[in-house]
């Protein structure tokens, strides 16, 4: 229901507005980082909202160039410290292509297996905190309880809670841990009936139903013009995602669904569908795990690591689909053991630069449903 | 769906034909992924025909980057440090059609000092703030587009494009030392 704005400055009783500047951010809670919000309200309705990022950048971009291509992989943690595994699942992707390189079958599954609890880790953080910023803060703390179970495995996995190093370029840092296939089928029994719970408690909540439905919806012609990607597209209703419509590594042996928006809570394209959309992902992530963990095969995961890392003269632009959306690489070789150029489409620069369309007519309050519900994460917009 | 997809040489060719001189050429030598030359002046024509044409539908650009070539002339300064004069800056658009599925990558090099290439925000929104990125870390100019200022770098940085090759960082910013 967003409220049309008359430009007359007065009012039919004489009283004068005018318009003001509030400056949300850059140290604010529902930021989610540190990120600046130009708010242009009429009075509490915005007319528009500018962006002000940068707070966070650290040029990866250039520190690359002088990293040789294994050096480059835990910059690549860095960017989206929320899914780190994938950003390397990325990068590593892409270096193989420009190597053209054969992975064994083992490594692939464990890419994808990690891959796939890093979605659901990832996702638990999105919606966690979206309950937090609207105002629900319970939800948050079952979902970090449940996500410590999966940095746990992740840890004894490769010793790291958050920025791994473990996805290499040719292979993986080691292998996985004797006990990990059976604590991994362990946390997909305990996680399922989780996910009923945060629906009784979140997703069918009336109060969040009110705060998020019909708020902030983005039609999917201008999704795909504004380059959105990941689950926010696919709340927009369609059916878009990479590892069906472009499948890479070994997604096209997997049984699973693409959720979109639908229709019956919000309309599609909006705020709730956009939240939902990262609850019914995470069921098929497990779906995706569970297959993984029966076929996986035994192999060595570090016999195709190359010694040296030189590709031929070439450029690739790889992408995966990152718990956020599409993650794309491009990479530019002289035919050195340096990048001559990394460039990062990160799908939460993308996502932020759709901001001002979705909060144009809306509430203040609603500024904060609609950044949350995109969920972005700021390592990675400045990156 | 499948049977639509057109590959890059067809596109070319079609391309070829409208345009003409304006679409240079087709590297396909490289090992990974072929690409058309364009003429940075001309490009917001061409991919406006490569959206709306309803056998190609480009409806998507997935990345849009900025790259410093480097191939001018390496020049010694006074000080000892080195600078690039002459080559070109060059602006990689990945297009993708989720209507079709085929993809396309397209290339544009502008003159070092003066690199001036013409904008594609309006055709696609999501161009605006990579060509954003693109002035703020390479210096590419881009005509037409509705807002471009530095994007990464603060608002007042005037030491130029970091991801220039030759980029030197300056002593200090806002009287802040800047090398640490």
């Amino acid at each position: 229901m967003s409220v049309e704005i008359e430009n007359n400055k007065e009012t039919q009783n004489g009283i004068k507005t005018e318009q003001m500047v509030l400056n949300l951010g850059p140290q604010h809670p529902s930021t989610h980082g540190v990120l600046r919000l130009e708010l242009e309200l009429e009075g509490e309705i915005i007319t528009k909202v500018t962006p002000h990022i940068g707070y966070l950048h650290r040029c990866f971009e250039k520190h690359a160039e002088a990293m040789t291509y294994p050096q480059v992989v835990p910059y690549t943690d860095r960017m989206d410290y929320l899914s780190a595994m994938y950003n390397e699942f990325g990068y590593a992707l892409a270096v193989e292509k420009l190597l053209g390189i054969e992975l064994p079958e083992r490594v692939e599954y464990i890419r994808v297996i990690m891959g796939e609890f890093q979605r659901i880790a990832s996702h638990l953080v999105a919606i966690g905190t979206y309950g937090l910023d609207i105002g629900a803060f319970t939800p948050f703390l079952y979902c970090f309880r449940d996500r410590e179970r999966i940095l746990s495995l992740f840890e004894k996995t490769c010793g790291a809670r958050l920025l791994y190093n473990y996805i290499w370029v040719g292979g993986l840092s080691h292998d996985l841990h004797p006990d990990f296939v059976r604590e991994a089928k362990e946390f997909v029994k305990y996680f399922k009936p989780n996910i009923k719970e945060l629906n009784d408690l979140l997703t069918m909540n009336k109060i969040f139903i009110e705060r998020t439905a019909n708020v902030g919806v983005l039609p999917v012609e201008t999704a795909i013009n504004y380059g959105i990607s990941g689950p926010n597209l696919r709340a927009s209703g369609l059916k878009w995602d990479i590892r069906k419509n472009d499948p890479y590594s070994v997604y096209h042996k997997f049984d699973f669904d693409i959720p979109v928006g639908k229709n019956d809570i919000g309309t599609v394209g909006d705020s709730w569908n956009r939240y939902y959309i990262r609850v019914l992902e995470m069921e098929q992530s497990l779906r995706i795990i569970e297959q993984a963990l029966e076929q996986i095969p035994e192999g060595d995961v570090t016999s195709a690591i190359p010694k040296r890392i030189k590709p031929p003269v070439g450029q690739v632009y790889s992408r995966v689909e990152n718990p956020k959306g599409e993650l794309g690489y491009f990479i530019i070789s002289n035919g050195s053991t340096s990048p001559f150029r990394v460039k990062v489409k990160g799908p939460s620069f993308v996502h932020l630069g759709v901001l001002n369309e979705l909060c144009k007519g809306r509430m203040v309050a609603d500024v904060i449903a609609i950044l949350g519900s995109i969920d972005i994460v700021l390592g990675e917009v400045d990156r | 769906m499948k049977n639509d997809m057109k590959k890059v040489e067809e596109i070319f060719n079609q391309l070829k034909e409208k345009f003409g001189d304006s679409v240079i050429e087709l590297v396909s030598s490289q090992p990974v992924e072929a690409f058309i030359k364009i003429s940075p002046l001309e490009i917001d024509k061409i991919c406006l025909f490569l959206r709306d044409n309803e056998e190609l539908l480009f409806d998507s650009l997935m990345c849009l980057s900025g790259v410093d070539d480097a191939n001018g002339k390496n020049v010694v300064d006074d000080d000892g440090t080195s600078s690039i004069q002459g080559g070109t800056l060059s602006v990689y658009y990945h297009l993708e059609s989720t209507k079709i599925g085929h993809k396309l990558t397209l290339k544009v090099s502008a003159p070092r000092e003066n690199p001036d290439v013409n904008s594609v925000a309006k055709i696609w929104r999501h161009a605006d703030w990579h060509e954003r990125e693109a002035f703020d870390m390479v210096g590419i100019n881009f005509l037409n587009h509705p807002d471009l200022r530095r994007i990464l770098m603060p608002y007042d940085w005037e030491a130029g494009h970091p991801l220039r090759k030759d980029y030197k960082n300056p002593e200090f910013y806002q009287g802040m030392k800047v090398p640490y």
